[in-house]
């Protein structure tokens, strides 16, 4: 027997992306369907209902396996697949392909205070949250004064929680988390929350868990200091995928490495499905920057190529483009005025570029359409591409180093400067400041 | 070494009833959870239980006398609650278990336990309710001096029957809500609906309205308790045996098939 404690075997993941249940394929449709054309509805069930339906292949063939009394820290982007790669080792879903074989019991501390009901006091929650991570009723009662004493909450203790402040709540669910005695615990960015004091007796306590009594701990988060200061191997997970298994401070190169080198500046966008459609008329081939890094400033022209093939004679054609902040919130949309077309089978590679953008600093990512007329005079689509040429607005570094700051609340435009004058009524003598 | 524990899909129907049986701590705690929170900040407390079905019998007893019902030779209230006794069960199951993922999606998608403890511990709480009604039908039975008749016997059988149904029920409402939200709607109108087609007009004697295993089972709590004319109607008690067998199959089998994908459409 091998001394690993979690063997994980191609491990890959499947969603499938739009049109499900969720998504307004309600109740009513199955049953519009069902009843307009039975023999039709009944033949689409018997075949794979998702057929036609996006594929997302959350894990991709995942291997890797964990030894007894590691501490195993998971890093990587948002989407890179850590809350899936959580969720299947804690059993909440189950993977679409692949194998783990895990000896010893699992806790898993995806939330603090799962389970935690507002209207129950803190003496009920402890029992309840104590339960819901695994614990044995007889477990808890052992332990109930050494969790009370961790959590710091005597005097509360039959005040229903609703009435706690944060801090209090989160200290209570970690004080009964902190007391579980898994053989492996997996913890997800639990320590987001609660004030820097207790981050820190809380980092310290898993480190004493991991240490002294040899527990094994999975350990997720964005804080790569955290990461570096409690693990001594981790994953890094690259869009569903193993980029790198092996010692944390290699592992966090290699993580910093692949979020700078990962800038690319061409998009092919041939192969990939619509989601929006159009008709197809003319359609987009690739899109590109003309420059080494997608980076732009925010006084500077935002400017890229997009090379487009007609399918059929298309007489004119213009292009617009709508600019989406990293979470997917539109900023704003611009078309060009209408320009000759193609002709059949032609291609051709178009320069857009949006005069002073104004855009802060920040992550942004496009859609783009080609089509005929304008939102003033009726448009058709030809092609709708979104989450394209994703792209870096830098601050400004003055002549003497210093960069100038903008804040996120500030939103997503730099207006022009603001201009302001006393009013005339005001000290009488109308003088601009 | 502690037990080996093996994830891959399609697990085994062996290894979730052994998990459904590890985790029995767990449904026992949010069984109590609900019971805990169901009567939290309310004056009467567990009173409710009592309160409203006593106050449906009152209605339905004015209904009856004006409409003049048979009640076979028992008292007008005494004849209501009889029926109403199940229905409670049948119908306070019903409408926790359709929403109870809704409430406690939090806890599915963050946390591991045999997803069939949720709607079962909606089945309990409902049949916790269901003995503190049966205390007033107690009550009732020695007001009116009533003596019940030897078939009463059969009484516990009933009594299972309407859990299961219960049950059955319990299980495919709370799957397809989580699937189809449209069921929050649903719910309310079979409930408010099943009210007359089962307790108030049984429709005695019609096949047509024997099919609905309720009926079933109300006759049969009639006969149990009341006997004289209130004889059992023997279709519509095969019906009520076969359709809370079917129910309760067909309730595991479609809550399984859902829990598989539950934590990734909730």
């Amino acid at each position: 027997m091998s001394d690993a404690i979690i063997t994980i075997e191609n491990l890959s993941k499947l969603y499938y992306l739009g049109n499900n249940v969720r998504d307004g394929r309600g109740f009513r449709h199955i049953i519009e369907d069902a009843v307009r054309n039975p023999v039709q509805w009944l033949k689409d069930k018997s075949r794979n209902l998702n057929a036609g339906k996006e594929e997302f292949w959350a894990l991709k063939d995942v291997v890797f396996d964990i030894k007894q009394g590691e501490v195993v820290g998971i890093i990587g982007r948002n989407g890179a697949g850590k809350s899936t790669l959580l969720k299947i080792l804690s059993r909440i879903t189950e993977p679409t392909t692949g194998r783990i074989s895990i000896k010893g019991r699992v806790a898993s501390l995806l939330e603090v205070g799962t389970g935690f009901h507002a209207e129950l006091t803190g003496r009920e929650n402890i029992f309840l949250n104590g339960a819901i991570l695994g614990m044995s009723k007889a477990e808890i009662k052992r332990k109930f004064d050494e969790i009370v004493a961790f959590s710091e909450i005597e005097k509360f203790l039959d005040t229903p929680v609703k009435h706690y402040s944060s801090g209090m709540y989160v200290r209570l669910a970690f004080a009964v988390a902190a007391h579980l005695e898994p053989e492996i615990l997996i913890v997800d960015e639990v320590l987001a929350v609660g004030d820097a004091a207790f981050q820190k007796k809380c980092l310290g306590k898993m480190q004493e868990v991991s240490r002294s009594e040899g527990r094994t701990v999975i350990f997720v988060s964005h804080n790569i200091a955290a990461v570096l200061q409690l693990t001594s191997r981790a994953v890094v997970l690259d869009k569903g995928r193993v980029r790198f298994y092996g010692p944390t401070e290699e592992a966090v190169e290699q993580y910093t490495k692949a979020i700078d080198s990962d800038s690319t500046v061409f998009f092919p966008v041939d192969k990939l499905p619509r989601k929006n459609g159009g008709n197809q008329s003319a359609h987009f081939l690739s899109f590109r920057f003309d420059r080494p890094a997608p980076i732009f400033s925010s006084d500077e022209n935002f400017r890229f190529l997009a090379k487009i093939r007609a399918a059929e004679d298309v007489p004119q054609l213009r292009l617009s483009v709508t600019i989406f902040t990293a979470e997917g919130v539109p900023i704003g949309s611009c078309s060009g005025a209408e320009r000759p077309g193609l002709a059949r089978g032609k291609e051709t590679e178009v320069e857009v570029s949006i005069p002073n953008s104004r855009l802060a600093p920040g992550h942004y990512h496009c859609g783009v359409s080609v089509g005929k007329g304008d939102h003033r005079t009726g448009q058709v689509d030809f092609d709708v591409i979104i989450d394209t040429l994703a792209f870096e607005v830098r601050a400004e570094e003055g002549a003497d180093g210093t960069v100038s700051t903008w804040h996120r609340n500030w939103g997503s435009i730099v207006f022009p400067d603001l201009i302001q004058n006393s009013h005339k009524n005001g000290n009488g003598n109308g003088n601009r400041l | 070494m502690a037990q080996e524990l093996i994830i891959e899909a399609g697990r085994t129907e062996g290894q979730y009833w052994r998990d459904v049986w590890r985790y029995r701590e767990l449904f026992y705690f949010l069984a109590w959870r609900d019971f805990l929170i169901r009567y939290k900040q309310t004056y009467v407390g567990v009173a409710w239980a009592l309160i409203r079905p006593v106050l449906t019998m009152f209605v339905l007893t004015m209904v009856g006398k004006f409409g003049k019902l048979p009640t076979g030779g028992a008292p007008g209230p005494l004849f209501f609650f009889c029926a109403l006794l199940p229905w409670q069960f049948f119908s306070t199951t019903l409408s926790e278990s359709s929403v109870s993922f809704v409430y406690n999606a939090n806890l599915v998608s963050k946390i591991y336990f045999p997803r069939l403890v949720v709607p079962a511990s909606c089945v309990i709480i409902s049949f916790v309710d269901f003995f503190v009604s049966a205390v007033f039908l107690v009550i009732l039975i020695f007001y009116y001096r009533f003596i019940p008749p030897a078939a009463i016997v059969f009484l516990p059988f009933f009594v299972l029957l309407i859990f299961g149904a219960s049950l059955g029920a319990g299980l495919w409402t709370a799957a397809l809500t989580v699937k189809f939200r449209d069921f929050r709607f649903v719910v309310p109108f079979i409930v408010q609906f099943g009210l007359f087609a089962s307790v108030l007009f049984p429709g005695k004697g019609h096949l047509l309205y024997s099919l609905n295993p309720i009926v079933g089972i109300i006759d049969g709590f009639r006969w149990c308790i009341l006997g004289g004319e209130n004889v059992i109607y023997w279709p519509a008690f095969v019906a009520s045996v076969l359709g809370v067998t079917f129910m309760v199959i067909t309730g595991l089998w479609y809550f399984r098939k859902t829990e598989r994908i539950l934590a990734d459409i909730i």
